[in-house]
C-alpha cells in the first residue's frame, strides 16, 4: 500500500505546513497548507519563498483544490505541490493534471491501482500546465508549433 | 455527422475497461457500495428503485442510424425491450444489471458511444437545437461547437468534481428549441462582423430554484471560447456553495453575487486565462465542421406534397417542418402515442427509425428535448412512404407541440427521488384530451411533469406544468401556468392549493376552457395566460 506518493526527482518537502494566515502573517515557514475555500491567490506575492504547498481535499468530492493547484502553478510556483486529506486513486491522474507531484493521502493506496490509473489514458484533451499535449495539438502539429 | 478518430475511440475504449476494473472490484466485495457509488456515477449508472438505470450520452442530439440500431439492439438484449429518450437528449435504460454494464459500455463504443459524465457533478453531455443544420435561419450549425465543448469537457481535470452538476447547451437561431436559457451556460451563436461568436448566458436552470439565465457577454469568438468557458467554470468551482446541494447550482452563485459581481469576476479570471493558450486553433474547430458540412442534396426535387390522404395531410401539418434545402423536409416523429410513456420507445421502433434514417434522411437523426425523435434530411417526395411506416409501428401521432406532446420524467415509477408517479398522470391527460379536432383547436400548449422538485420533466417551463409532491404520504400535484423554455423563456407561476391526479387533469381542462373563451385572435394559450394574469384562471379552477 502507498501512503506517500511523489513524482518529484529528490528530496520532498519535511517541514510541517502552517496555515495560510499565519504564513502571510509573518511566518518564515516555507510550507503552507491551503484549506478548501481559501483563496491560493493570497500566496502568489510569496511564491519564491515557498518549497512545499499542501492542498487538503476534506472530502473526495470537494473539488476546489484542483482550481488552488492550477492557480499556484499558472502563477509559476516550481516547488513541491501535494494533495492531502480524502484523495482517492480515481483522482490521481487528475491532480496530477492540475499540477499536484505529491500526495499523502488519509488512507493508503493499492499500488497496482495507482500503476493501472496512471497509465489508463495515452491523450488527453485539454491543455493544462502540465506540459502534457493535448489532442488537439497532436491533431495539427504544424499549427499549434508554428 | 462528426466520426471519432483514434484518440476519441482509444479515449472511450479506455473508459469502458477502466469501468469494467470498477465493476469487477465491486462484484467481488473489494468495493463497498459507498465507494463504487462516486465511480459509477462518473457513468451514468444509477441505483433507482427497482434495478440499475444506465443513461447514455447522445451529443448534441445526433445519431447515425448505426448507433440507433445499436440502442435498439441494447435494449432488447439487456434492457426489457425498451428505452427511455431525456429532456436532455439522452437514452435511458431503466432494467439493467450490474454485471451487464461494461459489456453495455463496450457495445455502446463500438459504435462511438459513451456514457462519460451523464451523471455526477460535472459537466454534461452538451445538448443542442434538433434542427442544427437544416434550419433556416441559423447563424452557423451550433453542433461543431458542441463537439469542442464536448471534447473539451470529457475529464476535464479542473472541472469533474464542482459544486454540482453543469449542463450547457448551444444554440444558433432565434427560435430557441433547447431551453438554452434554462442552463447553468447557454451559448447562442451569434455573427459580429464577419466573425462567428457566441452570446453567452449564465445561471439559468430549473430545479427547486428555477431562474432564467442572464446574458453575462455578448460576444466571446469561437477561438476564445474554451478559456472564456474556463473562466466561467473556475470562478464557479471556487465560490459556487458546497454547504448545501440545493443551494450549489451555478444560479445560486450568480443570484447571490449578483450578475454584475459575477461577469466582473469572470472577465478578471478571463484576462489570465486568454494568456494560457488553452484554446484548440481555428484549425481544429474547422476540422470538426468538415464533419457537420451539409450532406449532398439533390437538387431540381419536387416541393409539393400529394395531400389526397387526409390521414397523411393531417400529420405533414403537425409533425413536418420546414427545410432549408428545396425539396427537403423535417420530419418529426412524436413519442407520445396515446395513452403512452412519453420519451419510450421499444427495441423494434427505435431499429425502425434507424433503418428510416439510413434509407430516408442520409443517415442521420435527431433526439429533441421534448424527448421525440426527427429525422432531419427527408425528400418531400418520401414523406408518404415515412409516414405508412411510422404509422404501422405506432409512431405516427401527430401532436407536436400540442396539448398530449407531454414531457415527462420517469417519476416513481422508476426513480429513487421522486414523490409521486408523473407517467400515469402523463397517461390519463394523453386520454383525457386525446380527440384530435381538441387538441388542434388548442394549439401550441407545452405541458410538462416533473415527479419531484428536481424538475427533470422541466415542469417550471410548462406553459401548464405540473410538479407532483408527497403530501402526507399522498400524491398531490400542484399546477402552474406561464412558463416557457423556448426565446420567451418564462418560469411558470403556480395556482394555489394542489390536486389528486384526476382532480389536476380536471383542472387542466378547467383551465383549457378559459383559454378558449378568452383568446384573442392568433393568440396561444401562453399568449392568453400573460395577457390575462392568473387571476382568472385560479377563479375558474378554484371558483
Amino acid at each position: 500500500m502507498v501512503e506517500f506518493l511523489s513524482f518529484r526527482e529528490g528530496e520532498t518537502g519535511q517541514e510541517p505546513a502552517v496555515t495560510v494566515e499565519s504564513f502571510t502573517g509573518q511566518s518564515n515557514s516555507t510550507a503552507v497548507r491551503i484549506e478548501a475555500g481559501e483563496d491560493a491567490r493570497e500566496l502568489l506575492p510569496h511564491l519564491d519563498r515557498l518549497s512545499l504547498v499542501e492542498v487538503n481535499f476534506p472530502a473526495f468530492g470537494d473539488g476546489r483544490g484542483y482550481s488552488a493547484a492550477r492557480i499556484l502553478r499558472e502563477a509559476g510556483y516550481q516547488g513541491e505541490l501535494r494533495a492531502v486529506g480524502d484523495v482517492l486513486v480515481d483522482q490521481i491522474v487528475a491532480m496530477r493534471r492540475c499540477g499536484f507531484d505529491s500526495f499523502r493521502p488519509d488512507k493508503a493506496l493499492d499500488d497496482a491501482a495507482v500503476e493501472r490509473a496512471l497509465h489508463r489514458y495515452d491523450d488527453v484533451y485539454q491543455k493544462t500546465i502540465d506540459g502534457r499535449r493535448p489532442i488537439w495539438a497532436k491533431r495539427h502539429p504544424e499549427t499549434v508549433n508554428g | 455527422m462528426y466520426r471519432y478518430d483514434s484518440y476519441d475511440q482509444s479515449i472511450v475504449d479506455a473508459r469502458v475497461e477502466e469501468f469494467r476494473d470498477q465493476t469487477q472490484r465491486r462484484l467481488a466485495g473489494q468495493l463497498t457500495e459507498d465507494q463504487f457509488k462516486p465511480l459509477r456515477l462518473m457513468n451514468g449508472l444509477y441505483l433507482q428503485l427497482h434495478a440499475y438505470m444506465l443513461r447514455v450520452a447522445i451529443p448534441y442530439g445526433t445519431l447515425s442510424g448505426r448507433q440507433m440500431r445499436k440502442l435498439g439492439e441494447i435494449a432488447a438484449k439487456y434492457d426489457r425491450g425498451y428505452g427511455h429518450f431525456t429532456t436532455r437528449q439522452n437514452l435511458q435504460y431503466n432494467w439493467i444489471k450490474l454485471a451487464d454494464a461494461p459489456d453495455i459500455l463496450a457495445e455502446l463504443a463500438t459504435v462511438e458511444m459513451h456514457a462519460i459524465q451523464t451523471s455526477g457533478n460535472c459537466i454534461r453531455n452538451i445538448s443542442s437545437d434538433q434542427y442544427a443544420g437544416v434550419s433556416a435561419d441559423e447563424v452557423a450549425d451550433p453542433r461543431p461547437w458542441a463537439e469542442l465543448l464536448r471534447q473539451w469537457s470529457t475529464f476535464h481535470p479542473e472541472f469533474t468534481y464542482l459544486p454540482r452538476k453543469f449542463k450547457i447547451a448551444v444554440i444558433a437561431s432565434e427560435d430557441d428549441r433547447s431551453a438554452m436559457r434554462l442552463h447553468d451556460i447557454g451559448l447562442k451563436l451569434v455573427s459580429r462582423d464577419g466573425r462567428t461568436g457566441a452570446e453567452v448566458y449564465a445561471g439559468g436552470g430549473m430545479g427547486r430554484t428555477p431562474m432564467v439565465a442572464p446574458l453575462i457577454r455578448d460576444f466571446v469568438p469561437e477561438d476564445e471560447i474554451v478559456s472564456y468557458l474556463e473562466a466561467c467554470l473556475r470562478v464557479y468551482n471556487r465560490y459556487g456553495r458546497r454547504d448545501n446541494k440545493y443551494k450549489a447550482r451555478i444560479k445560486i452563485l450568480v443570484h447571490e453575487l449578483g450578475v454584475e459581481e459575477y461577469k466582473r469576476q469572470v472577465e478578471e479570471e478571463f484576462a489570465h486565462m486568454r494568456t494560457l493558450g488553452l484554446n484548440p486553433p481555428t484549425e481544429e474547430l474547422d476540422r470538426i465542421r468538415a464533419y457537420f458540412a451539409g450532406p449532398a442534396y439533390e437538387t431540381g426535387l419536387e416541393d409539393s406534397i400529394d395531400r389526397s390522404d387526409p390521414a397523411f395531410a393531417l400529420w405533414v401539418d403537425r409533425q413536418v417542418a420546414a427545410h432549408k434545402q428545396p425539396g427537403y423536409a423535417i420530419v418529426n416523429i412524436s413519442l407520445k402515442p396515446r395513452g403512452g410513456i412519453p420519451g419510450d420507445a421499444s427495441a423494434e421502433q427505435i431499429a425502425l427509425v434507424a433503418e428510416l434514417a439510413e434509407q430516408y434522411s442520409l443517415d442521420e437523426l435527431r433526439v429533441t428535448h421534448a424527448q421525440n425523435l426527427v429525422l432531419p434530411h427527408v425528400k418531400m417526395a418520401d414523406l408518404h412512404a415515412i409516414w405508412q411506416k411510422l404509422d404501422e409501428a405506432g409512431l405516427a401521432e401527430a401532436n407536436l407541440d400540442l396539448i398530449t406532446d407531454i414531457i415527462a420524467c420517469p417519476g416513481l415509477d422508476y426513480c429513487s427521488l421522486a414523490n409521486a408517479r408523473s407517467i400515469p398522470l402523463a397517461q390519463k391527460l394523453s386520454e383525457r384530451f386525446a380527440a384530435a379536432d381538441r387538441q388542434k383547436e388548442l394549439g401550441e400548449l407545452k405541458v410538462k411533469i416533473s415527479g419531484c422538485i428536481n424538475a427533470c420533466g422541466h415542469h417550471h417551463a410548462g406553459h401548464i406544468g405540473v410538479l407532483g409532491v408527497d403530501r402526507k404520504g399522498v400524491e398531490n400535484f400542484q399546477l402552474s401556468l406561464g412558463g416557457s423554455g423556448a426565446e420567451d423563456a418564462s418560469v411558470g407561476q403556480i395556482t394555489g392549493p394542489g390536486f389528486s391526479e384526476d382532480g389536476v387533469v380536471d383542472a387542466i381542462e378547467k383551465v383549457t376552457n378559459l383559454y378558449l373563451e378568452q383568446r384573442e385572435e392568433g393568440e396561444r394559450f401562453l399568449d392568453t395566460y400573460r395577457r390575462l394574469g392568473m387571476k382568472p384562471f385560479k377563479e375558474a379552477i378554484y371558483g
